[in-house]
C-alpha cells in the first residue's frame, strides 16, 4: 500500500531527546509577579477574554498564569512562595499526546515541541485532564462570537494576524510562540544561515520587565537558556520532575 | 466400632427449612398456551397511567435531550459547570453509571445461563434489556460530554483523503471499540432467545403493525428440531463469548481513568474494581426494574416469584462483599505507594467539603446490604429488594461522582485546585434517565419480557420426586 504521507521515524536517540530544541529558563527570583507576561501573551497569541462570570468561574484561558502559593508548613500563615509563571512546559515525554484519539494533541518532530492542532480537536478534553501542569486552556464558550459580544467588533483589530482564533469547544495551549519560531526560521532560511540565539524572543520573555524569563535553543551550548541554566545549577529545577515528562522550561529558585 | 451420637437437644428445624417446593416458579407448571397467552396478555393490556407516565418521560426526554442538549452543542460546554481542572464531569459520571448498569444483564443472562443457575430463567430477559438500553444511555451521555459532538466522526476509522487515522494509544479509542463491541454482542444476544418469543408472537397475533415486525424479527423460526439445535448452539456459543467482553468493557472504560496520570486515579487495582462497581449497581438495577415489572404488568406475579428475588438478592450481597473488598484495596494501594497527592485527594475525599458524599456511598453501599440481604425472608420481599437496590445505585454514582469530578479537583498543581458543581448536567442525567424507563416502557408492549420458552423448558425439566419420606427437586439435564 502507498501512502501519499511520510510517516516519522521514531528512534531512541536519547542525546537529542535530552537536549531539546527550544527551552525556555524562568528565574522566579527576579519575578515580581507584575503579570506583564500574561498580558502579552494573551495580546500576541489571540487568547480570548472570557468575561468577568466566566474568568470569576475559573475559566480564565491565559496561557501562561503566575502562581502564588504559600509556603504553610515551614511558617503557618506567614511566608509565601516566590512567584512562579507557569505555563505549556513543552514535554518531551508529554502526557497529554497520548491520550487524544484524534492526534489533535501531537508532537513537533522537528521543533520538538507540544502542538495543539485546533481544526482537528473533538473537544473530549482528556489532554487538559491528563496535564500534570494544568496548562491547558478549553474554549468553554464561543469567546470570539462578535454577535454574542458586542466589543469584539472593536476588539478585534487587535487580533494578531499570524495566529489563529479559535472556536468553541476546543483545547489551546502556549505554543512557545511557534509563530515567531517559523518566522525567525524563515528569514534565516531567506538568507541562508543558521538561526541564531536571541534573534527573536517569545512574547512573555518580550514583556517581562525584571528579565525573569529567558527563550532560546537548547541545542546551542552558547545560547542563553543553556548559560543561564548552567550558571546556577543549584537553583534549577523542572516541574514535576518525578513524572519524566522531560519539560523543556527550567527553573531557577531558592536564591536571594 | 460403631460410636453412637445422641443429639443434647432436638434441633428445631428451622422455619425456612420448611419450604414447599410446590411454590417454585418450576415445580408449577401451566399449560404451554395458558402461559403464552398470559404473557400476551400482559404485554397488550395497557392502562391509562402506563401511557400518562409514558406521556410525562416522553416530555421530559424531549425538553432535556432534545433542547438542552440542543443548547449545550450550541453555546459550547460552558452552560455545563466544568471549569480548568474538572475537565470531565457529571456527563462521563453518567457514562461510567449506564455502562455499569448494563453489566448486569449479561452478568444474570450470560454467567447464570453458563452456570445453569435455574431461577435466572424468568428474568434473563428483563436484565438484557437493560443492557442494551443501558449501552444507549452511555453513548448519548459521551455524546453529551463531547466538546465538537458533530465531528464524532473523527473518532471512528474511517479512510480518509487524508489519511489521518484516529490513535489508537488512546484509552478513549479502546472505549470506543470495546463499547461498540459490547453493544453490538449483547444486542445479538439479547435477540437470540428472544426468536422463539417472537415467533410464538407472531402466530398468536392476528393483525395490526405488529404482525409484519414479529414476522419479520423472527427469521421465520417454527420450532423444528433443527432450529432449535442451531438456536441452542449459537446462543452457547454467544453465552461464553460474551464473558469476556463483558469484562473487558468496564475494565477499558476503567482505563479511561488508571491510564491517566492523575493522583487517584492511575492505580492498577481500577480494573477489576470498577467491573464488581459496575456489578453492584447493575444487580441492584435488576432488583429495581423486577420490582417493577412485577408490580406493574399483568400475570407477572406468576413468573417472578420471590425465588427470584432472593437470587438476586444473593448475588447483591456477595457482589457488595467483593466491591468492599475492592474499595479497601483502593485504599491499600496508594497507602503502599506513598504518593503525597494520592494521600492529599483522600484527605479531600473525606473531609473536603464534598466528605458527606462519601460517607453516604460507604453507608448505602455496604452497611445497608450486608444489614439487610443475609435474611432470606427480606431477600424474598420485592420492595425491600427494590429499596436496597435503589441506594446502592445511588451509593453507585456517589462513588463514580467521588472518582471523576470530586477526584480531578485534586490535581499536582495546588494553584488550580476548584471545586465542580453540576449546571446543566442535571436536567441533562434525568433525561437519560427518562429515556431509559421510556425505551423499557415502550419495549414492554412490543416484546415479551419473559422469555417463556424458556421457564417451559425448565419447567419440563425439573420434578419433585419422593426420597424416602422427604420430597425433592429433582433436575434432569437436558442438553
Amino acid at each position: 500500500m502507498t501512502t501519499n504521507i511520510e510517516l516519522p521515524v521514531f528512534t531512541n536517540n536519547s542525546e537529542v531527546e535530552l537536549q531539546g530544541k527550544w527551552g525556555m529558563v524562568v528565574d522566579q527570583d527576579l519575578c515580581t509577579g507584575c503579570q506583564a507576561c500574561v498580558a502579552a501573551c494573551s495580546m500576541e497569541n489571540n487568547v480570548p477574554f472570557v468575561g468577568e462570570e466566566d474568568a470569576g468561574y475559573g475559566r480564565a484561558m491565559h496561557w501562561i498564569r503566575i502562581e502564588r502559593l504559600w509556603d504553610n508548613t515551614t511558617f503557618p500563615g506567614v511566608k509565601m512562595t516566590s512567584y512562579q509563571p507557569t505555563m505549556c512546559q513543552q514535554c518531551h515525554n508529554a502526557p497529554c499526546e497520548p491520550v487524544c484519539p484524534v492526534y489533535a494533541s501531537v508532537h513537533s518532530q522537528s521543533e520538538d515541541l507540544n502542538l495543539q492542532v485546533y481544526n482537528r480537536c473533538v473537544g473530549t478534553r482528556y489532554c487538559g485532564n491528563n496535564c500534570p501542569y494544568q496548562v491547558r486552556a478549553f474554549n468553554w464558550r464561543d469567546y470570539t462570537d462578535a454577535r454574542t459580544r458586542p466589543y469584539l467588533t472593536v476588539l478585534q483589530n487587535q487580533l494578531n494576524p499570524d495566529v489563529t482564533v479559535r472556536r468553541r469547544s476546543v483545547m489551546e495551549k502556549c505554543t512557545f510562540c511557534i509563530q515567531r519560531i517559523h518566522g525567525a526560521e524563515d528569514k534565516a532560511k531567506s538568507e541562508g544561515r543558521e538561526i541564531r540565539d536571541g534573534e527573536f524572543t517569545s512574547a512573555c520573555a518580550q514583556a517581562c520587565p525584571a528579565n525573569a524569563i529567558t527563550f532560546g535553543r537548547l541545542d546551542d551550548p552558547q545560547s542563553a537558556v543553556n548559560k543561564a541554566a548552567a550558571a546556577s545549577p543549584s537553583r534549577s529545577r523542572h516541574l514535576l520532575d518525578e513524572l519524566q515528562t522531560m519539560p523543556r522550561v527550567t527553573y531557577l529558585t531558592g536564591g536571594v | 466400632m460403631a460410636s453412637y451420637a445422641k443429639p443434647l437437644a432436638r434441633r428445631k428445624p428451622h422455619a425456612q427449612e420448611h419450604e414447599d417446593p410446590r411454590e417454585l416458579l418450576m415445580h408449577d407448571p401451566l399449560p404451554r398456551g395458558q402461559m403464552n397467552a398470559m404473557v400476551m396478555e400482559s404485554m397488550h393490556e395497557t392502562t391509562p397511567i402506563f401511557w400518562v407516565v409514558a406521556a410525562i418521560l416522553a416530555v421530559i426526554v424531549v425538553y432535556t435531550l432534545g433542547y438542552d442538549w440542543y443548547v449545550v452543542i450550541m453555546q459550547g460546554q460552558g452552560v455545563t459547570g466544568e471549569l480548568r481542572p474538572d475537565y470531565w464531569g457529571v456527563f462521563l459520571v453518567n457514562t461510567v453509571f449506564w455502562i455499569g448498569i448494563s453489566h448486569a444483564g449479561t452478568f444474570i443472562s450470560a454467567i447464570l445461563r453458563v452456570l445453569k443457575i435455574e431461577s435466572r430463567r424468568p428474568f434473563t430477559r428483563a436484565a438484557e434489556l437493560m443492557t442494551t438500553f443501558g449501552l444507549v444511555q452511555a453513548g448519548l451521555s459521551i455524546f453529551m460530554h463531547l466538546g465538537r459532538v458533530w465531528l464524532v466522526y473523527w473518532m471512528f476509522p474511517i479512510p480518509n483523503e487524508r489519511t489521518i487515522w484516529p490513535d489508537f494509544h488512546s484509552p478513549l479509542m479502546w472505549d470506543l471499540m470495546a463499547i461498540t463491541t459490547y453493544l453490538l454482542c449483547s444486542t445479538m444476544y439479547l435477540f437470540l432467545p428472544l426468536i422463539p418469543d417472537l415467533a410464538m408472537s407472531r402466530d398468536r397475533t392476528e393483525s395490526g403493525w405488529l404482525k409484519p415486525f414479529y414476522k419479520i424479527l423472527a427469521l421465520g423460526f417454527r420450532g423444528t428440531e433443527g432450529e432449535w439445535k442451531n438456536l441452542t448452539t449459537a446462543m452457547n456459543i454467544f453465552a461464553f463469548a460474551i464473558i469476556p467482553v463483558m469484562f473487558s468493557v468496564h475494565t477499558i472504560v476503567s482505563w479511561d481513568f488508571a491510564m491517566a496520570t492523575r493522583p487517584g486515579w492511575s492505580s492498577t487495582v481500577f480494573g477489576p474494581y470498577f467491573v464488581i462497581g459496575a456489578l453492584h449497581s447493575g444487580m441492584a438495577a435488576v432488583a429495581i426494574v423486577l420490582f417493577l415489572l412485577r408490580s406493574t404488568m399483568k400475570h407477572y406475579k406468576y413468573f417472578l416469584r420471590p425465588e427470584a428475588f432472593n437470587t438476586i438478592g444473593m448475588l447483591m450481597l456477595l457482589v457488595s462483599m467483593a466491591w468492599a473488598y475492592f474499595y479497601f484495596n483502593d485504599y491499600i494501594v496508594p497507602w503502599y505507594g506513598g504518593n503525597k497527592w494520592d494521600k492529599i485527594l483522600q484527605e479531600y475525599t473525606e473531609k473536603g467539603p464534598l466528605g458527606y458524599l462519601w460517607f453516604t456511598m460507604l453507608f448505602v453501599n455496604i452497611v445497608v446490604p450486608w444489614a439487610t440481604l443475609w435474611n432470606k425472608k427480606w431477600r424474598e420481599t420485592p420492595w425491600l429488594l427494590a429499596i436496597v437496590g435503589f441506594l446502592i445505585n445511588i451509593g453507585m454514582y456517589l462513588e463514580r461522582y467521588i472518582i471523576i469530578p470530586v477526584g480531578v479537583t485534586i490535581n499536582r498543581m495546588p494553584f488550580t485546585w476548584r471545586q465542580y458543581y453540576p449546571r446543566i448536567e442535571i436536567p441533562l442525567t434525568i433525561g437519560t434517565f427518562s429515556l431509559f424507563l421510556l425505551l423499557y416502557m415502550l419495549a414492554s408492549r412490543v416484546i415479551p419480557l419473559i422469555p417463556v420458552w424458556e421457564v417451559q423448558e425448565g419447567q419440563e425439566a425439573h420434578m419433585i420426586r419422593k426420597m424416602g419420606k422427604a420430597e425433592v427437586s429433582t433436575l434432569s439435564d437436558m442438553e
